[in-house]
């Protein structure tokens, strides 16, 4: 009979050990505090939810990533969070149904049925921030700062920003007419940018737009994307101008605060295509290969929670950040407090963890070997003095 | 990381075929790759390096990102999917088919049938695609003997000339997919080495083309 070890932990679940886990919780304290200061509220939505309310909106992505089991009280089918958007957007659009403008950010494990990319992790700890109520590109590049802020504070440096938007694509859609059968060829092709299948796939469409469509393939690349995007748009798809124009608008205002970012634009990108409404964004670093942070506008995902509203917003793993940060130094050592039950050491303790040291109390002969100082009674007053080992 | 881009190739009879038209775009190993028993080999392109492997193993590198670009059958990417992979040329080296095929004069009928195959995700599609059960036997070579020894009614396997097939007393039966080489290039590297991937895609391309 095979039997699982004890100790075996289910395949994408780990555990965070004792140097990660203090890097990680530094990290989504730091994070949600640069979100406090950008007015980004803090609420903590539930780990399940009634999958109606936990699958909707985003819900075709979501739906097999997420664990499912009956509710004992209810009866109704209750769901893992794969994603904490869903639920902030409930959270906006009814529990709080404010009228203007809301900012709330997160922080919170999901629970994944499989990896969503090679190698990730099926338990992220995911944080990210919503903006509600604007639909202007301000909040959009609000949103795509705040998420360049959070790759900045973990320290990670050499990212790429990759933009781009789904009005192109719904444009050339629309202008092309395609079939549903086609349609999905045309889609599956263009996710792998794959031409022969593209040319495959577009075997019976008229010549024009069969060309207008193999143009996207190659509409990734630096700002000249753009220019070329216009110029072969123009005539047959010109719904697709103003997605551009948008994009320009907003790498504009992202060249003016940050010279040196690495901009891609991919035109063709239709990642999350099925939610996504408007501009749509993820970064890069160089050595891994997956995105580590997206996010895009999905306008009216509320809406069936009672209240439409326009929404963007970014999401990125806590975890996966950690495992990209440039090592810190560790922190200073420990105090180590004798174990002597005198009143006077007992307020010297209470002083120094106070100010943040860390005091580890001596249980039997030996200090803890974390310690680098100890506590001794000279003259009158305990005094810290380096610990000779 | 590195700045040097790494291109994963598939060894066996596409690396035969690669290698030469690699030499035209101006990237040579700089030793000989069939002799040496290394497995990197730096090239007369100082910012690339080749990394030679089974097929199967192509995507799995370049997924991963350690391999920027590579060269692989696209059989394996049917069989194996093509997630977090673009595949933007189809380098035309490497020509066979996938096919199903059967001992001659073969007639189904049965309400299950079995299949032999190394790519039993393909198989599986194919016949559900056609309402057929399809009980799938993973082999990993040698396919032609599993319906002479009565394990399998059936093989899905790559065809080149029909020989080996006619040899073993059968005839190939239906063509799932026309295979040849492509070249594949990991997401987030096309993003981040945009520079230096996009003009390599490019000068394969035009070779391709002009033939």
């Amino acid at each position: 009979m095979v039997t699982v070890e004890r100790w075996q932990l289910p395949d994408g679940v780990e555990e965070v050990l004792p140097a990660q886990a203090a890097v990680v919780e530094n990290l989504r304290r730091q994070l949600l505090d640069l979100y406090h200061g950008w007015g980004y509220q803090l609420v903590i939505p539930p780990l399940v939810e009634f999958t109606e309310s936990l699958l909707i909106g985003l819900g075709k992505d979501l739906d097999l990533l997420t664990f499912r089991m009956t509710d004992q009280l209810s009866g109704r089918t209750l769901g893992v969070r794969a994603d904490i958007t869903p639920q902030v957007a409930r959270i906006d659009a009814h529990s709080l149904a404010q009228p203007g403008i809301t900012r709330l950010c997160y922080a919170g494990s999901v629970l994944h049925t499989r990896p969503k990319s090679l190698m990730a992790s099926r338990s992220p700890i995911q944080i990210g921030a919503e903006l509600y109520g604007d639909d202007s590109l301000a909040a959009d590049l609000e949103i795509i700062q705040l998420m360049l802020a959070t790759l900045a504070s973990a320290g990670l440096r050499g990212v790429t920003l990759d933009l781009g938007h789904v009005g192109v694509y719904e444009a050339v859609l629309a202008a092309a007419q395609l079939d549903d059968e086609c349609e999905q060829a045309v889609f599956d092709a263009l996710q792998r940018k794959s031409r022969p299948d593209l040319a495959v796939a577009l075997g019976e469409v008229p010549a024009p737009v069969a060309a207008m469509i193999t143009g996207l393939l190659d509409l990734h690349g630096d700002e000249q994307v753009l220019a070329r995007a216009r110029q072969q748009l123009a005539e047959q798809a010109p719904g697709a101008l103003q997605a551009v124009e948008a994009l320009e608008s907003i790498a504009g205002a992202l060249r003016a605060v940050q010279p040196d970012l690495q901009l891609y634009f991919d035109l063709a990108e239709l990642r999350g295509y099925h939610y996504h409404t408007g501009v749509v964004f993820a970064a890069y670093v160089p050595g891994h290969g997956q995105a580590l942070a997206n996010g895009g506008r999905y306008n009216d995902v509320g809406r069936v929670f009672g209240r439409a509203r326009p929404a963007t917003g970014f999401a990125t793993d806590l975890k996966a950040l950690m495992t990209l940060m440039p090592p810190t130094e560790s922190a200073g050592g420990a105090i180590d407090a004798p174990s002597t039950p005198d009143p006077d050491l007992l307020a010297a303790v209470r002083r120094l963890r106070e100010s943040g040291e860390v005091v580890i109390g001596r249980l039997g002969d030996d200090p803890d070997p974390r310690c680098d100082r100890t506590l001794v009674f000279q003259g009158a007053t305990w005094q810290v003095q380096p610990l000779n080992r | 990381m590195t700045d040097r881009l790494t291109l994963a190739l598939t060894k066996g009879r596409i690396l035969k075929e690669t290698l030469p038209l690699l030499a035209r775009a101006g990237i040579e190993p700089l030793e000989d790759v069939h002799s040496s028993r290394k497995l990197v080999f730096p090239t007369t392109r100082d910012d690339l390096q080749l990394i030679i492997i089974r097929g199967s193993d192509v995507p799995t590198y370049v997924r991963h990102g350690v391999a920027q670009l590579g060269v692989v059958g696209k059989d394996i990417l049917l069989e194996h999917g093509a997630e977090g992979l673009y595949e933007p040329l189809d380098l035309g080296i490497a020509r066979c088919r996938l096919m199903t095929a059967g001992p001659t004069g073969w007639r189904g009928g049965k309400a299950r049938v079995r299949v032999a195959t190394k790519f039993v995700n393909i198989a599986r599609r194919h016949f559900a695609a056609r309402g057929v059960h399809a009980e799938l036997i993973k082999l990993y070579g040698a396919m032609e003997l599993a319906p002479m020894m009565d394990l399998a009614d059936l093989i899905v396997d790559i065809v080149d000339t029909g020989n080996t097939l006619r040899a073993n007393g059968m005839e190939p039966l239906e063509e799932i997919a026309a295979i040849s080489s492509r070249l594949v290039v990991n997401k987030a590297a096309m993003r981040s080495s945009h520079r230096r991937i996009q003009p390599l895609v490019d000068q394969l391309a035009s070779l391709v083309e002009g033939g």
